[in-house]
């Protein structure tokens, strides 16, 4: 449903995202995982044809988002990180508004602004004047009005920030169900809110996809089986028996030999620092450590803020 | 065409549910009504004084023309007046959605670049054509006490009607390339005024170059039209300028979409 490929967009000569390639299946619904800054929000500007890239490719629905906007626009519903709202307007007029300049038929307007004021729980500020409601209320007529036209895609940018516990489980909850006959990008920083909404994940971080999986295997990885490399001076058959034989190590793996040094990658058991372990191992057997260092550290950074930055929400 | 008539609609609500537009188009009303009473009132004093004159000398009165001594400068004063006025009912046209985001929407929803344009000019020129007709109620109490000539005030009208959409133009061209709605409108006074009074400097710089800026400059098409005279070469003037406004914040807007 959704192709990009190569992606890249520079501000000046100051890249935001380079080379973000993903694809997104119909009825998927993808998190769009990163820290703040990290090239979430610009490239789903490129993708709503807010902005053009300066390299590479995106298609929505099989239509260019540069060459064939029109068709991409009709297609997708977004909301922004600031929700789009004229706040003199009533709730109800916004969304009509809405409604008419994504097309939709005149027919079907009243039932179709009903039915997203239903869904996203804002009748009863139906006749309201957007500018006097509160964060979370505005929120939620944002999202309203990415779905008012019933697009196939739907494009949100931080779709829970600004709501109280409550609302940001009924909001996820909606997510959830949306997928299916929508597909759906979602972006956000916190790491949970992907693992309850979305069947796959897309981590971005300083402009650069690090990881594309499904939660429950990110958080696997997550859970820390840390990668040690390792470059040792011995007989390389020996070493890798010895390593192996430590109960805190999972997995060996011998990379590269020459000058006699043999490179080791050795992953841990979850949550267990072995460099202490491997470094007294080698030593004991007087074999010589040239190297030591853990690998895959961008990747754990990360996530690392991402579960920081968690901190800040509260769930029940 | 659809969101043409919608955003249209959008637009001229949000004038009229913030006090902008009642306050422009109120003291538009109150200042032009203020320059009738005091240019009609000279009118009426000159009548009188010339009719005694004459009294006295024993002589036929003069007939005093409303049309060129009232109506004439009066149409002038609005002229300029609208150049005071119209900067600050286009600075928000495209300035405020940026600021407030909603440009956001517009761009990603299908919409043509010329059905948003066309659409935030139709609103600031529907809310002028209010404020003109509310000052036209001027013109026809005068049919009570006089019998002024209807011809030359219409097309006064419709020289207002013309220079304003050209002011208009060019101010939702200055509010289409900032977000900020002074720095819109004083942009916009300021352009205005330079090609307004460009004609002034044609006696300082030779008669080919004079003869050019007298032509490009705003007030000199209007006369005509205050006396009375529609020349088709001044409705082209103004609506070629018209145009061109537009068409500058056609290309602002739409090079967004593809510029880096």
């Amino acid at each position: 449903m959704i192709e990009v490929k190569n992606l890249t967009r520079y501000y000046g000569q100051k890249p935001a995202i380079q080379d973000v390639t993903f694809n997104v299946e119909k009825g998927e619904v993808l998190g769009f995982l990163g820290p703040n800054a990290a090239g979430k929000t610009t490239t789903m500007r490129i993708l709503t044809c807010y902005m053009p890239a300066t390299d590479g490719t995106a298609k929505v629905a099989g239509f260019d988002v540069f060459e064939q906007s029109m068709e991409v626009r009709r297609r997708i519903g977004y909301l922004p990180e600031n929700p789009p709202l004229y706040r003199e307007m009533t709730v109800e007029g916004y969304l009509r508004f809405v409604g008419k300049i994504k097309g939709v038929d005149s027919r079907d307007l009243k039932r179709r602004v009903d039915e997203v004021m239903d869904r996203t729980n804002i009748t009863n500020v139906r006749k309201s004047i957007i500018g006097k409601l509160s964060k979370g209320y505005r929120q939620r007529v944002g999202l309203a009005q990415a779905l008012v036209h019933d697009p196939e895609v739907l494009i949100l940018d931080e779709p829970t920030v600004g709501l109280d516990p409550k609302q940001i489980i009924d909001v996820r909850k909606l997510i959830k169900e949306l997928g299916g006959d929508h597909t759906v990008i979602l972006s956000t920083h916190i790491l949970p809110e992907v693992s309850q909404t979305c069947s796959r994940v897309v981590i971005i971080n300083e402009g650069r996809v690090v990881a594309e999986d499904t939660p429950e295997n990110l958080t696997r990885r997550l859970q820390g089986n840390e990668k040690i490399y390792l470059e040792v001076e011995g007989p390389a058959e020996a070493v890798e028996n010895q390593l192996k034989g430590l109960s805190v190590v999972s997995m060996v793996q011998r990379e590269k030999e020459h000058d006699g040094r043999v490179a080791f990658v050795v992953e841990s058991i979850p949550n267990e620092d072995i460099r202490k372990d491997l470094a007294k191992t080698i030593v004991q057997n007087g074999w010589g450590l040239f190297e030591l260092r853990p690998v895959g550290m961008s990747l754990e950074e990360v996530f690392l803020r991402l579960t920081t930055k968690e901190e800040e929400v509260s769930y029940s | 065409m659809r969101s043409y008539l919608a955003i249209t609609d959008r637009e001229l609500k949000s004038y009229f549910v913030s006090p902008i537009a009642y306050i422009v188009i109120a003291l538009f009303v109150l200042i032009t009504g203020i320059f009738f009473y005091l240019i009609i009132s000279n009118f009426v004093e000159l009548s009188f004084r010339y009719t005694m004159q004459a009294q006295y000398y024993r002589m036929a009165a003069p007939k005093l023309n409303v049309n060129s001594m009232a109506i004439r400068p009066l149409m002038h004063n609005m002229s300029l007046f609208a150049l005071f006025w119209l900067p600050l009912l286009t600075m928000r046209l495209i300035a405020e959605e940026k600021k407030m985001g909603t440009i956001e929407l517009l761009f990603t929803s299908p919409i043509r670049t010329t059905e948003l344009v066309l659409a935030k000019f139709t609103a600031s020129t529907t809310v002028f054509v209010a404020m003109l007709t509310l000052t036209f109620l001027y013109m026809v109490s005068l049919f009570f006490f006089g019998n002024p000539e209807l011809g030359p005030i219409l097309t006064g009208y419709l020289g207002l009607l013309l220079i304003g959409m050209s002011y208009i133009a060019f101010g939702l061209f200055f509010s289409s390339i900032t977000d900020n709605q002074i720095i819109a409108a004083v942009a916009t006074f300021a352009f205005i005024l330079f090609f307004w009074s460009i004609g002034w400097m044609s006696g300082f710089v030779g008669p080919g170059l004079g003869s050019f800026l007298e032509k490009i400059s705003l007030i000199n098409h209007f006369d005509d039209f205050a006396k009375g005279v529609i020349d088709l070469g001044n409705v082209v003037y103004y609506l070629s300028v018209t145009f061109f406004g537009i068409f500058l914040s056609y290309l602002a807007l739409e090079s967004k979409k593809w510029r880096l």
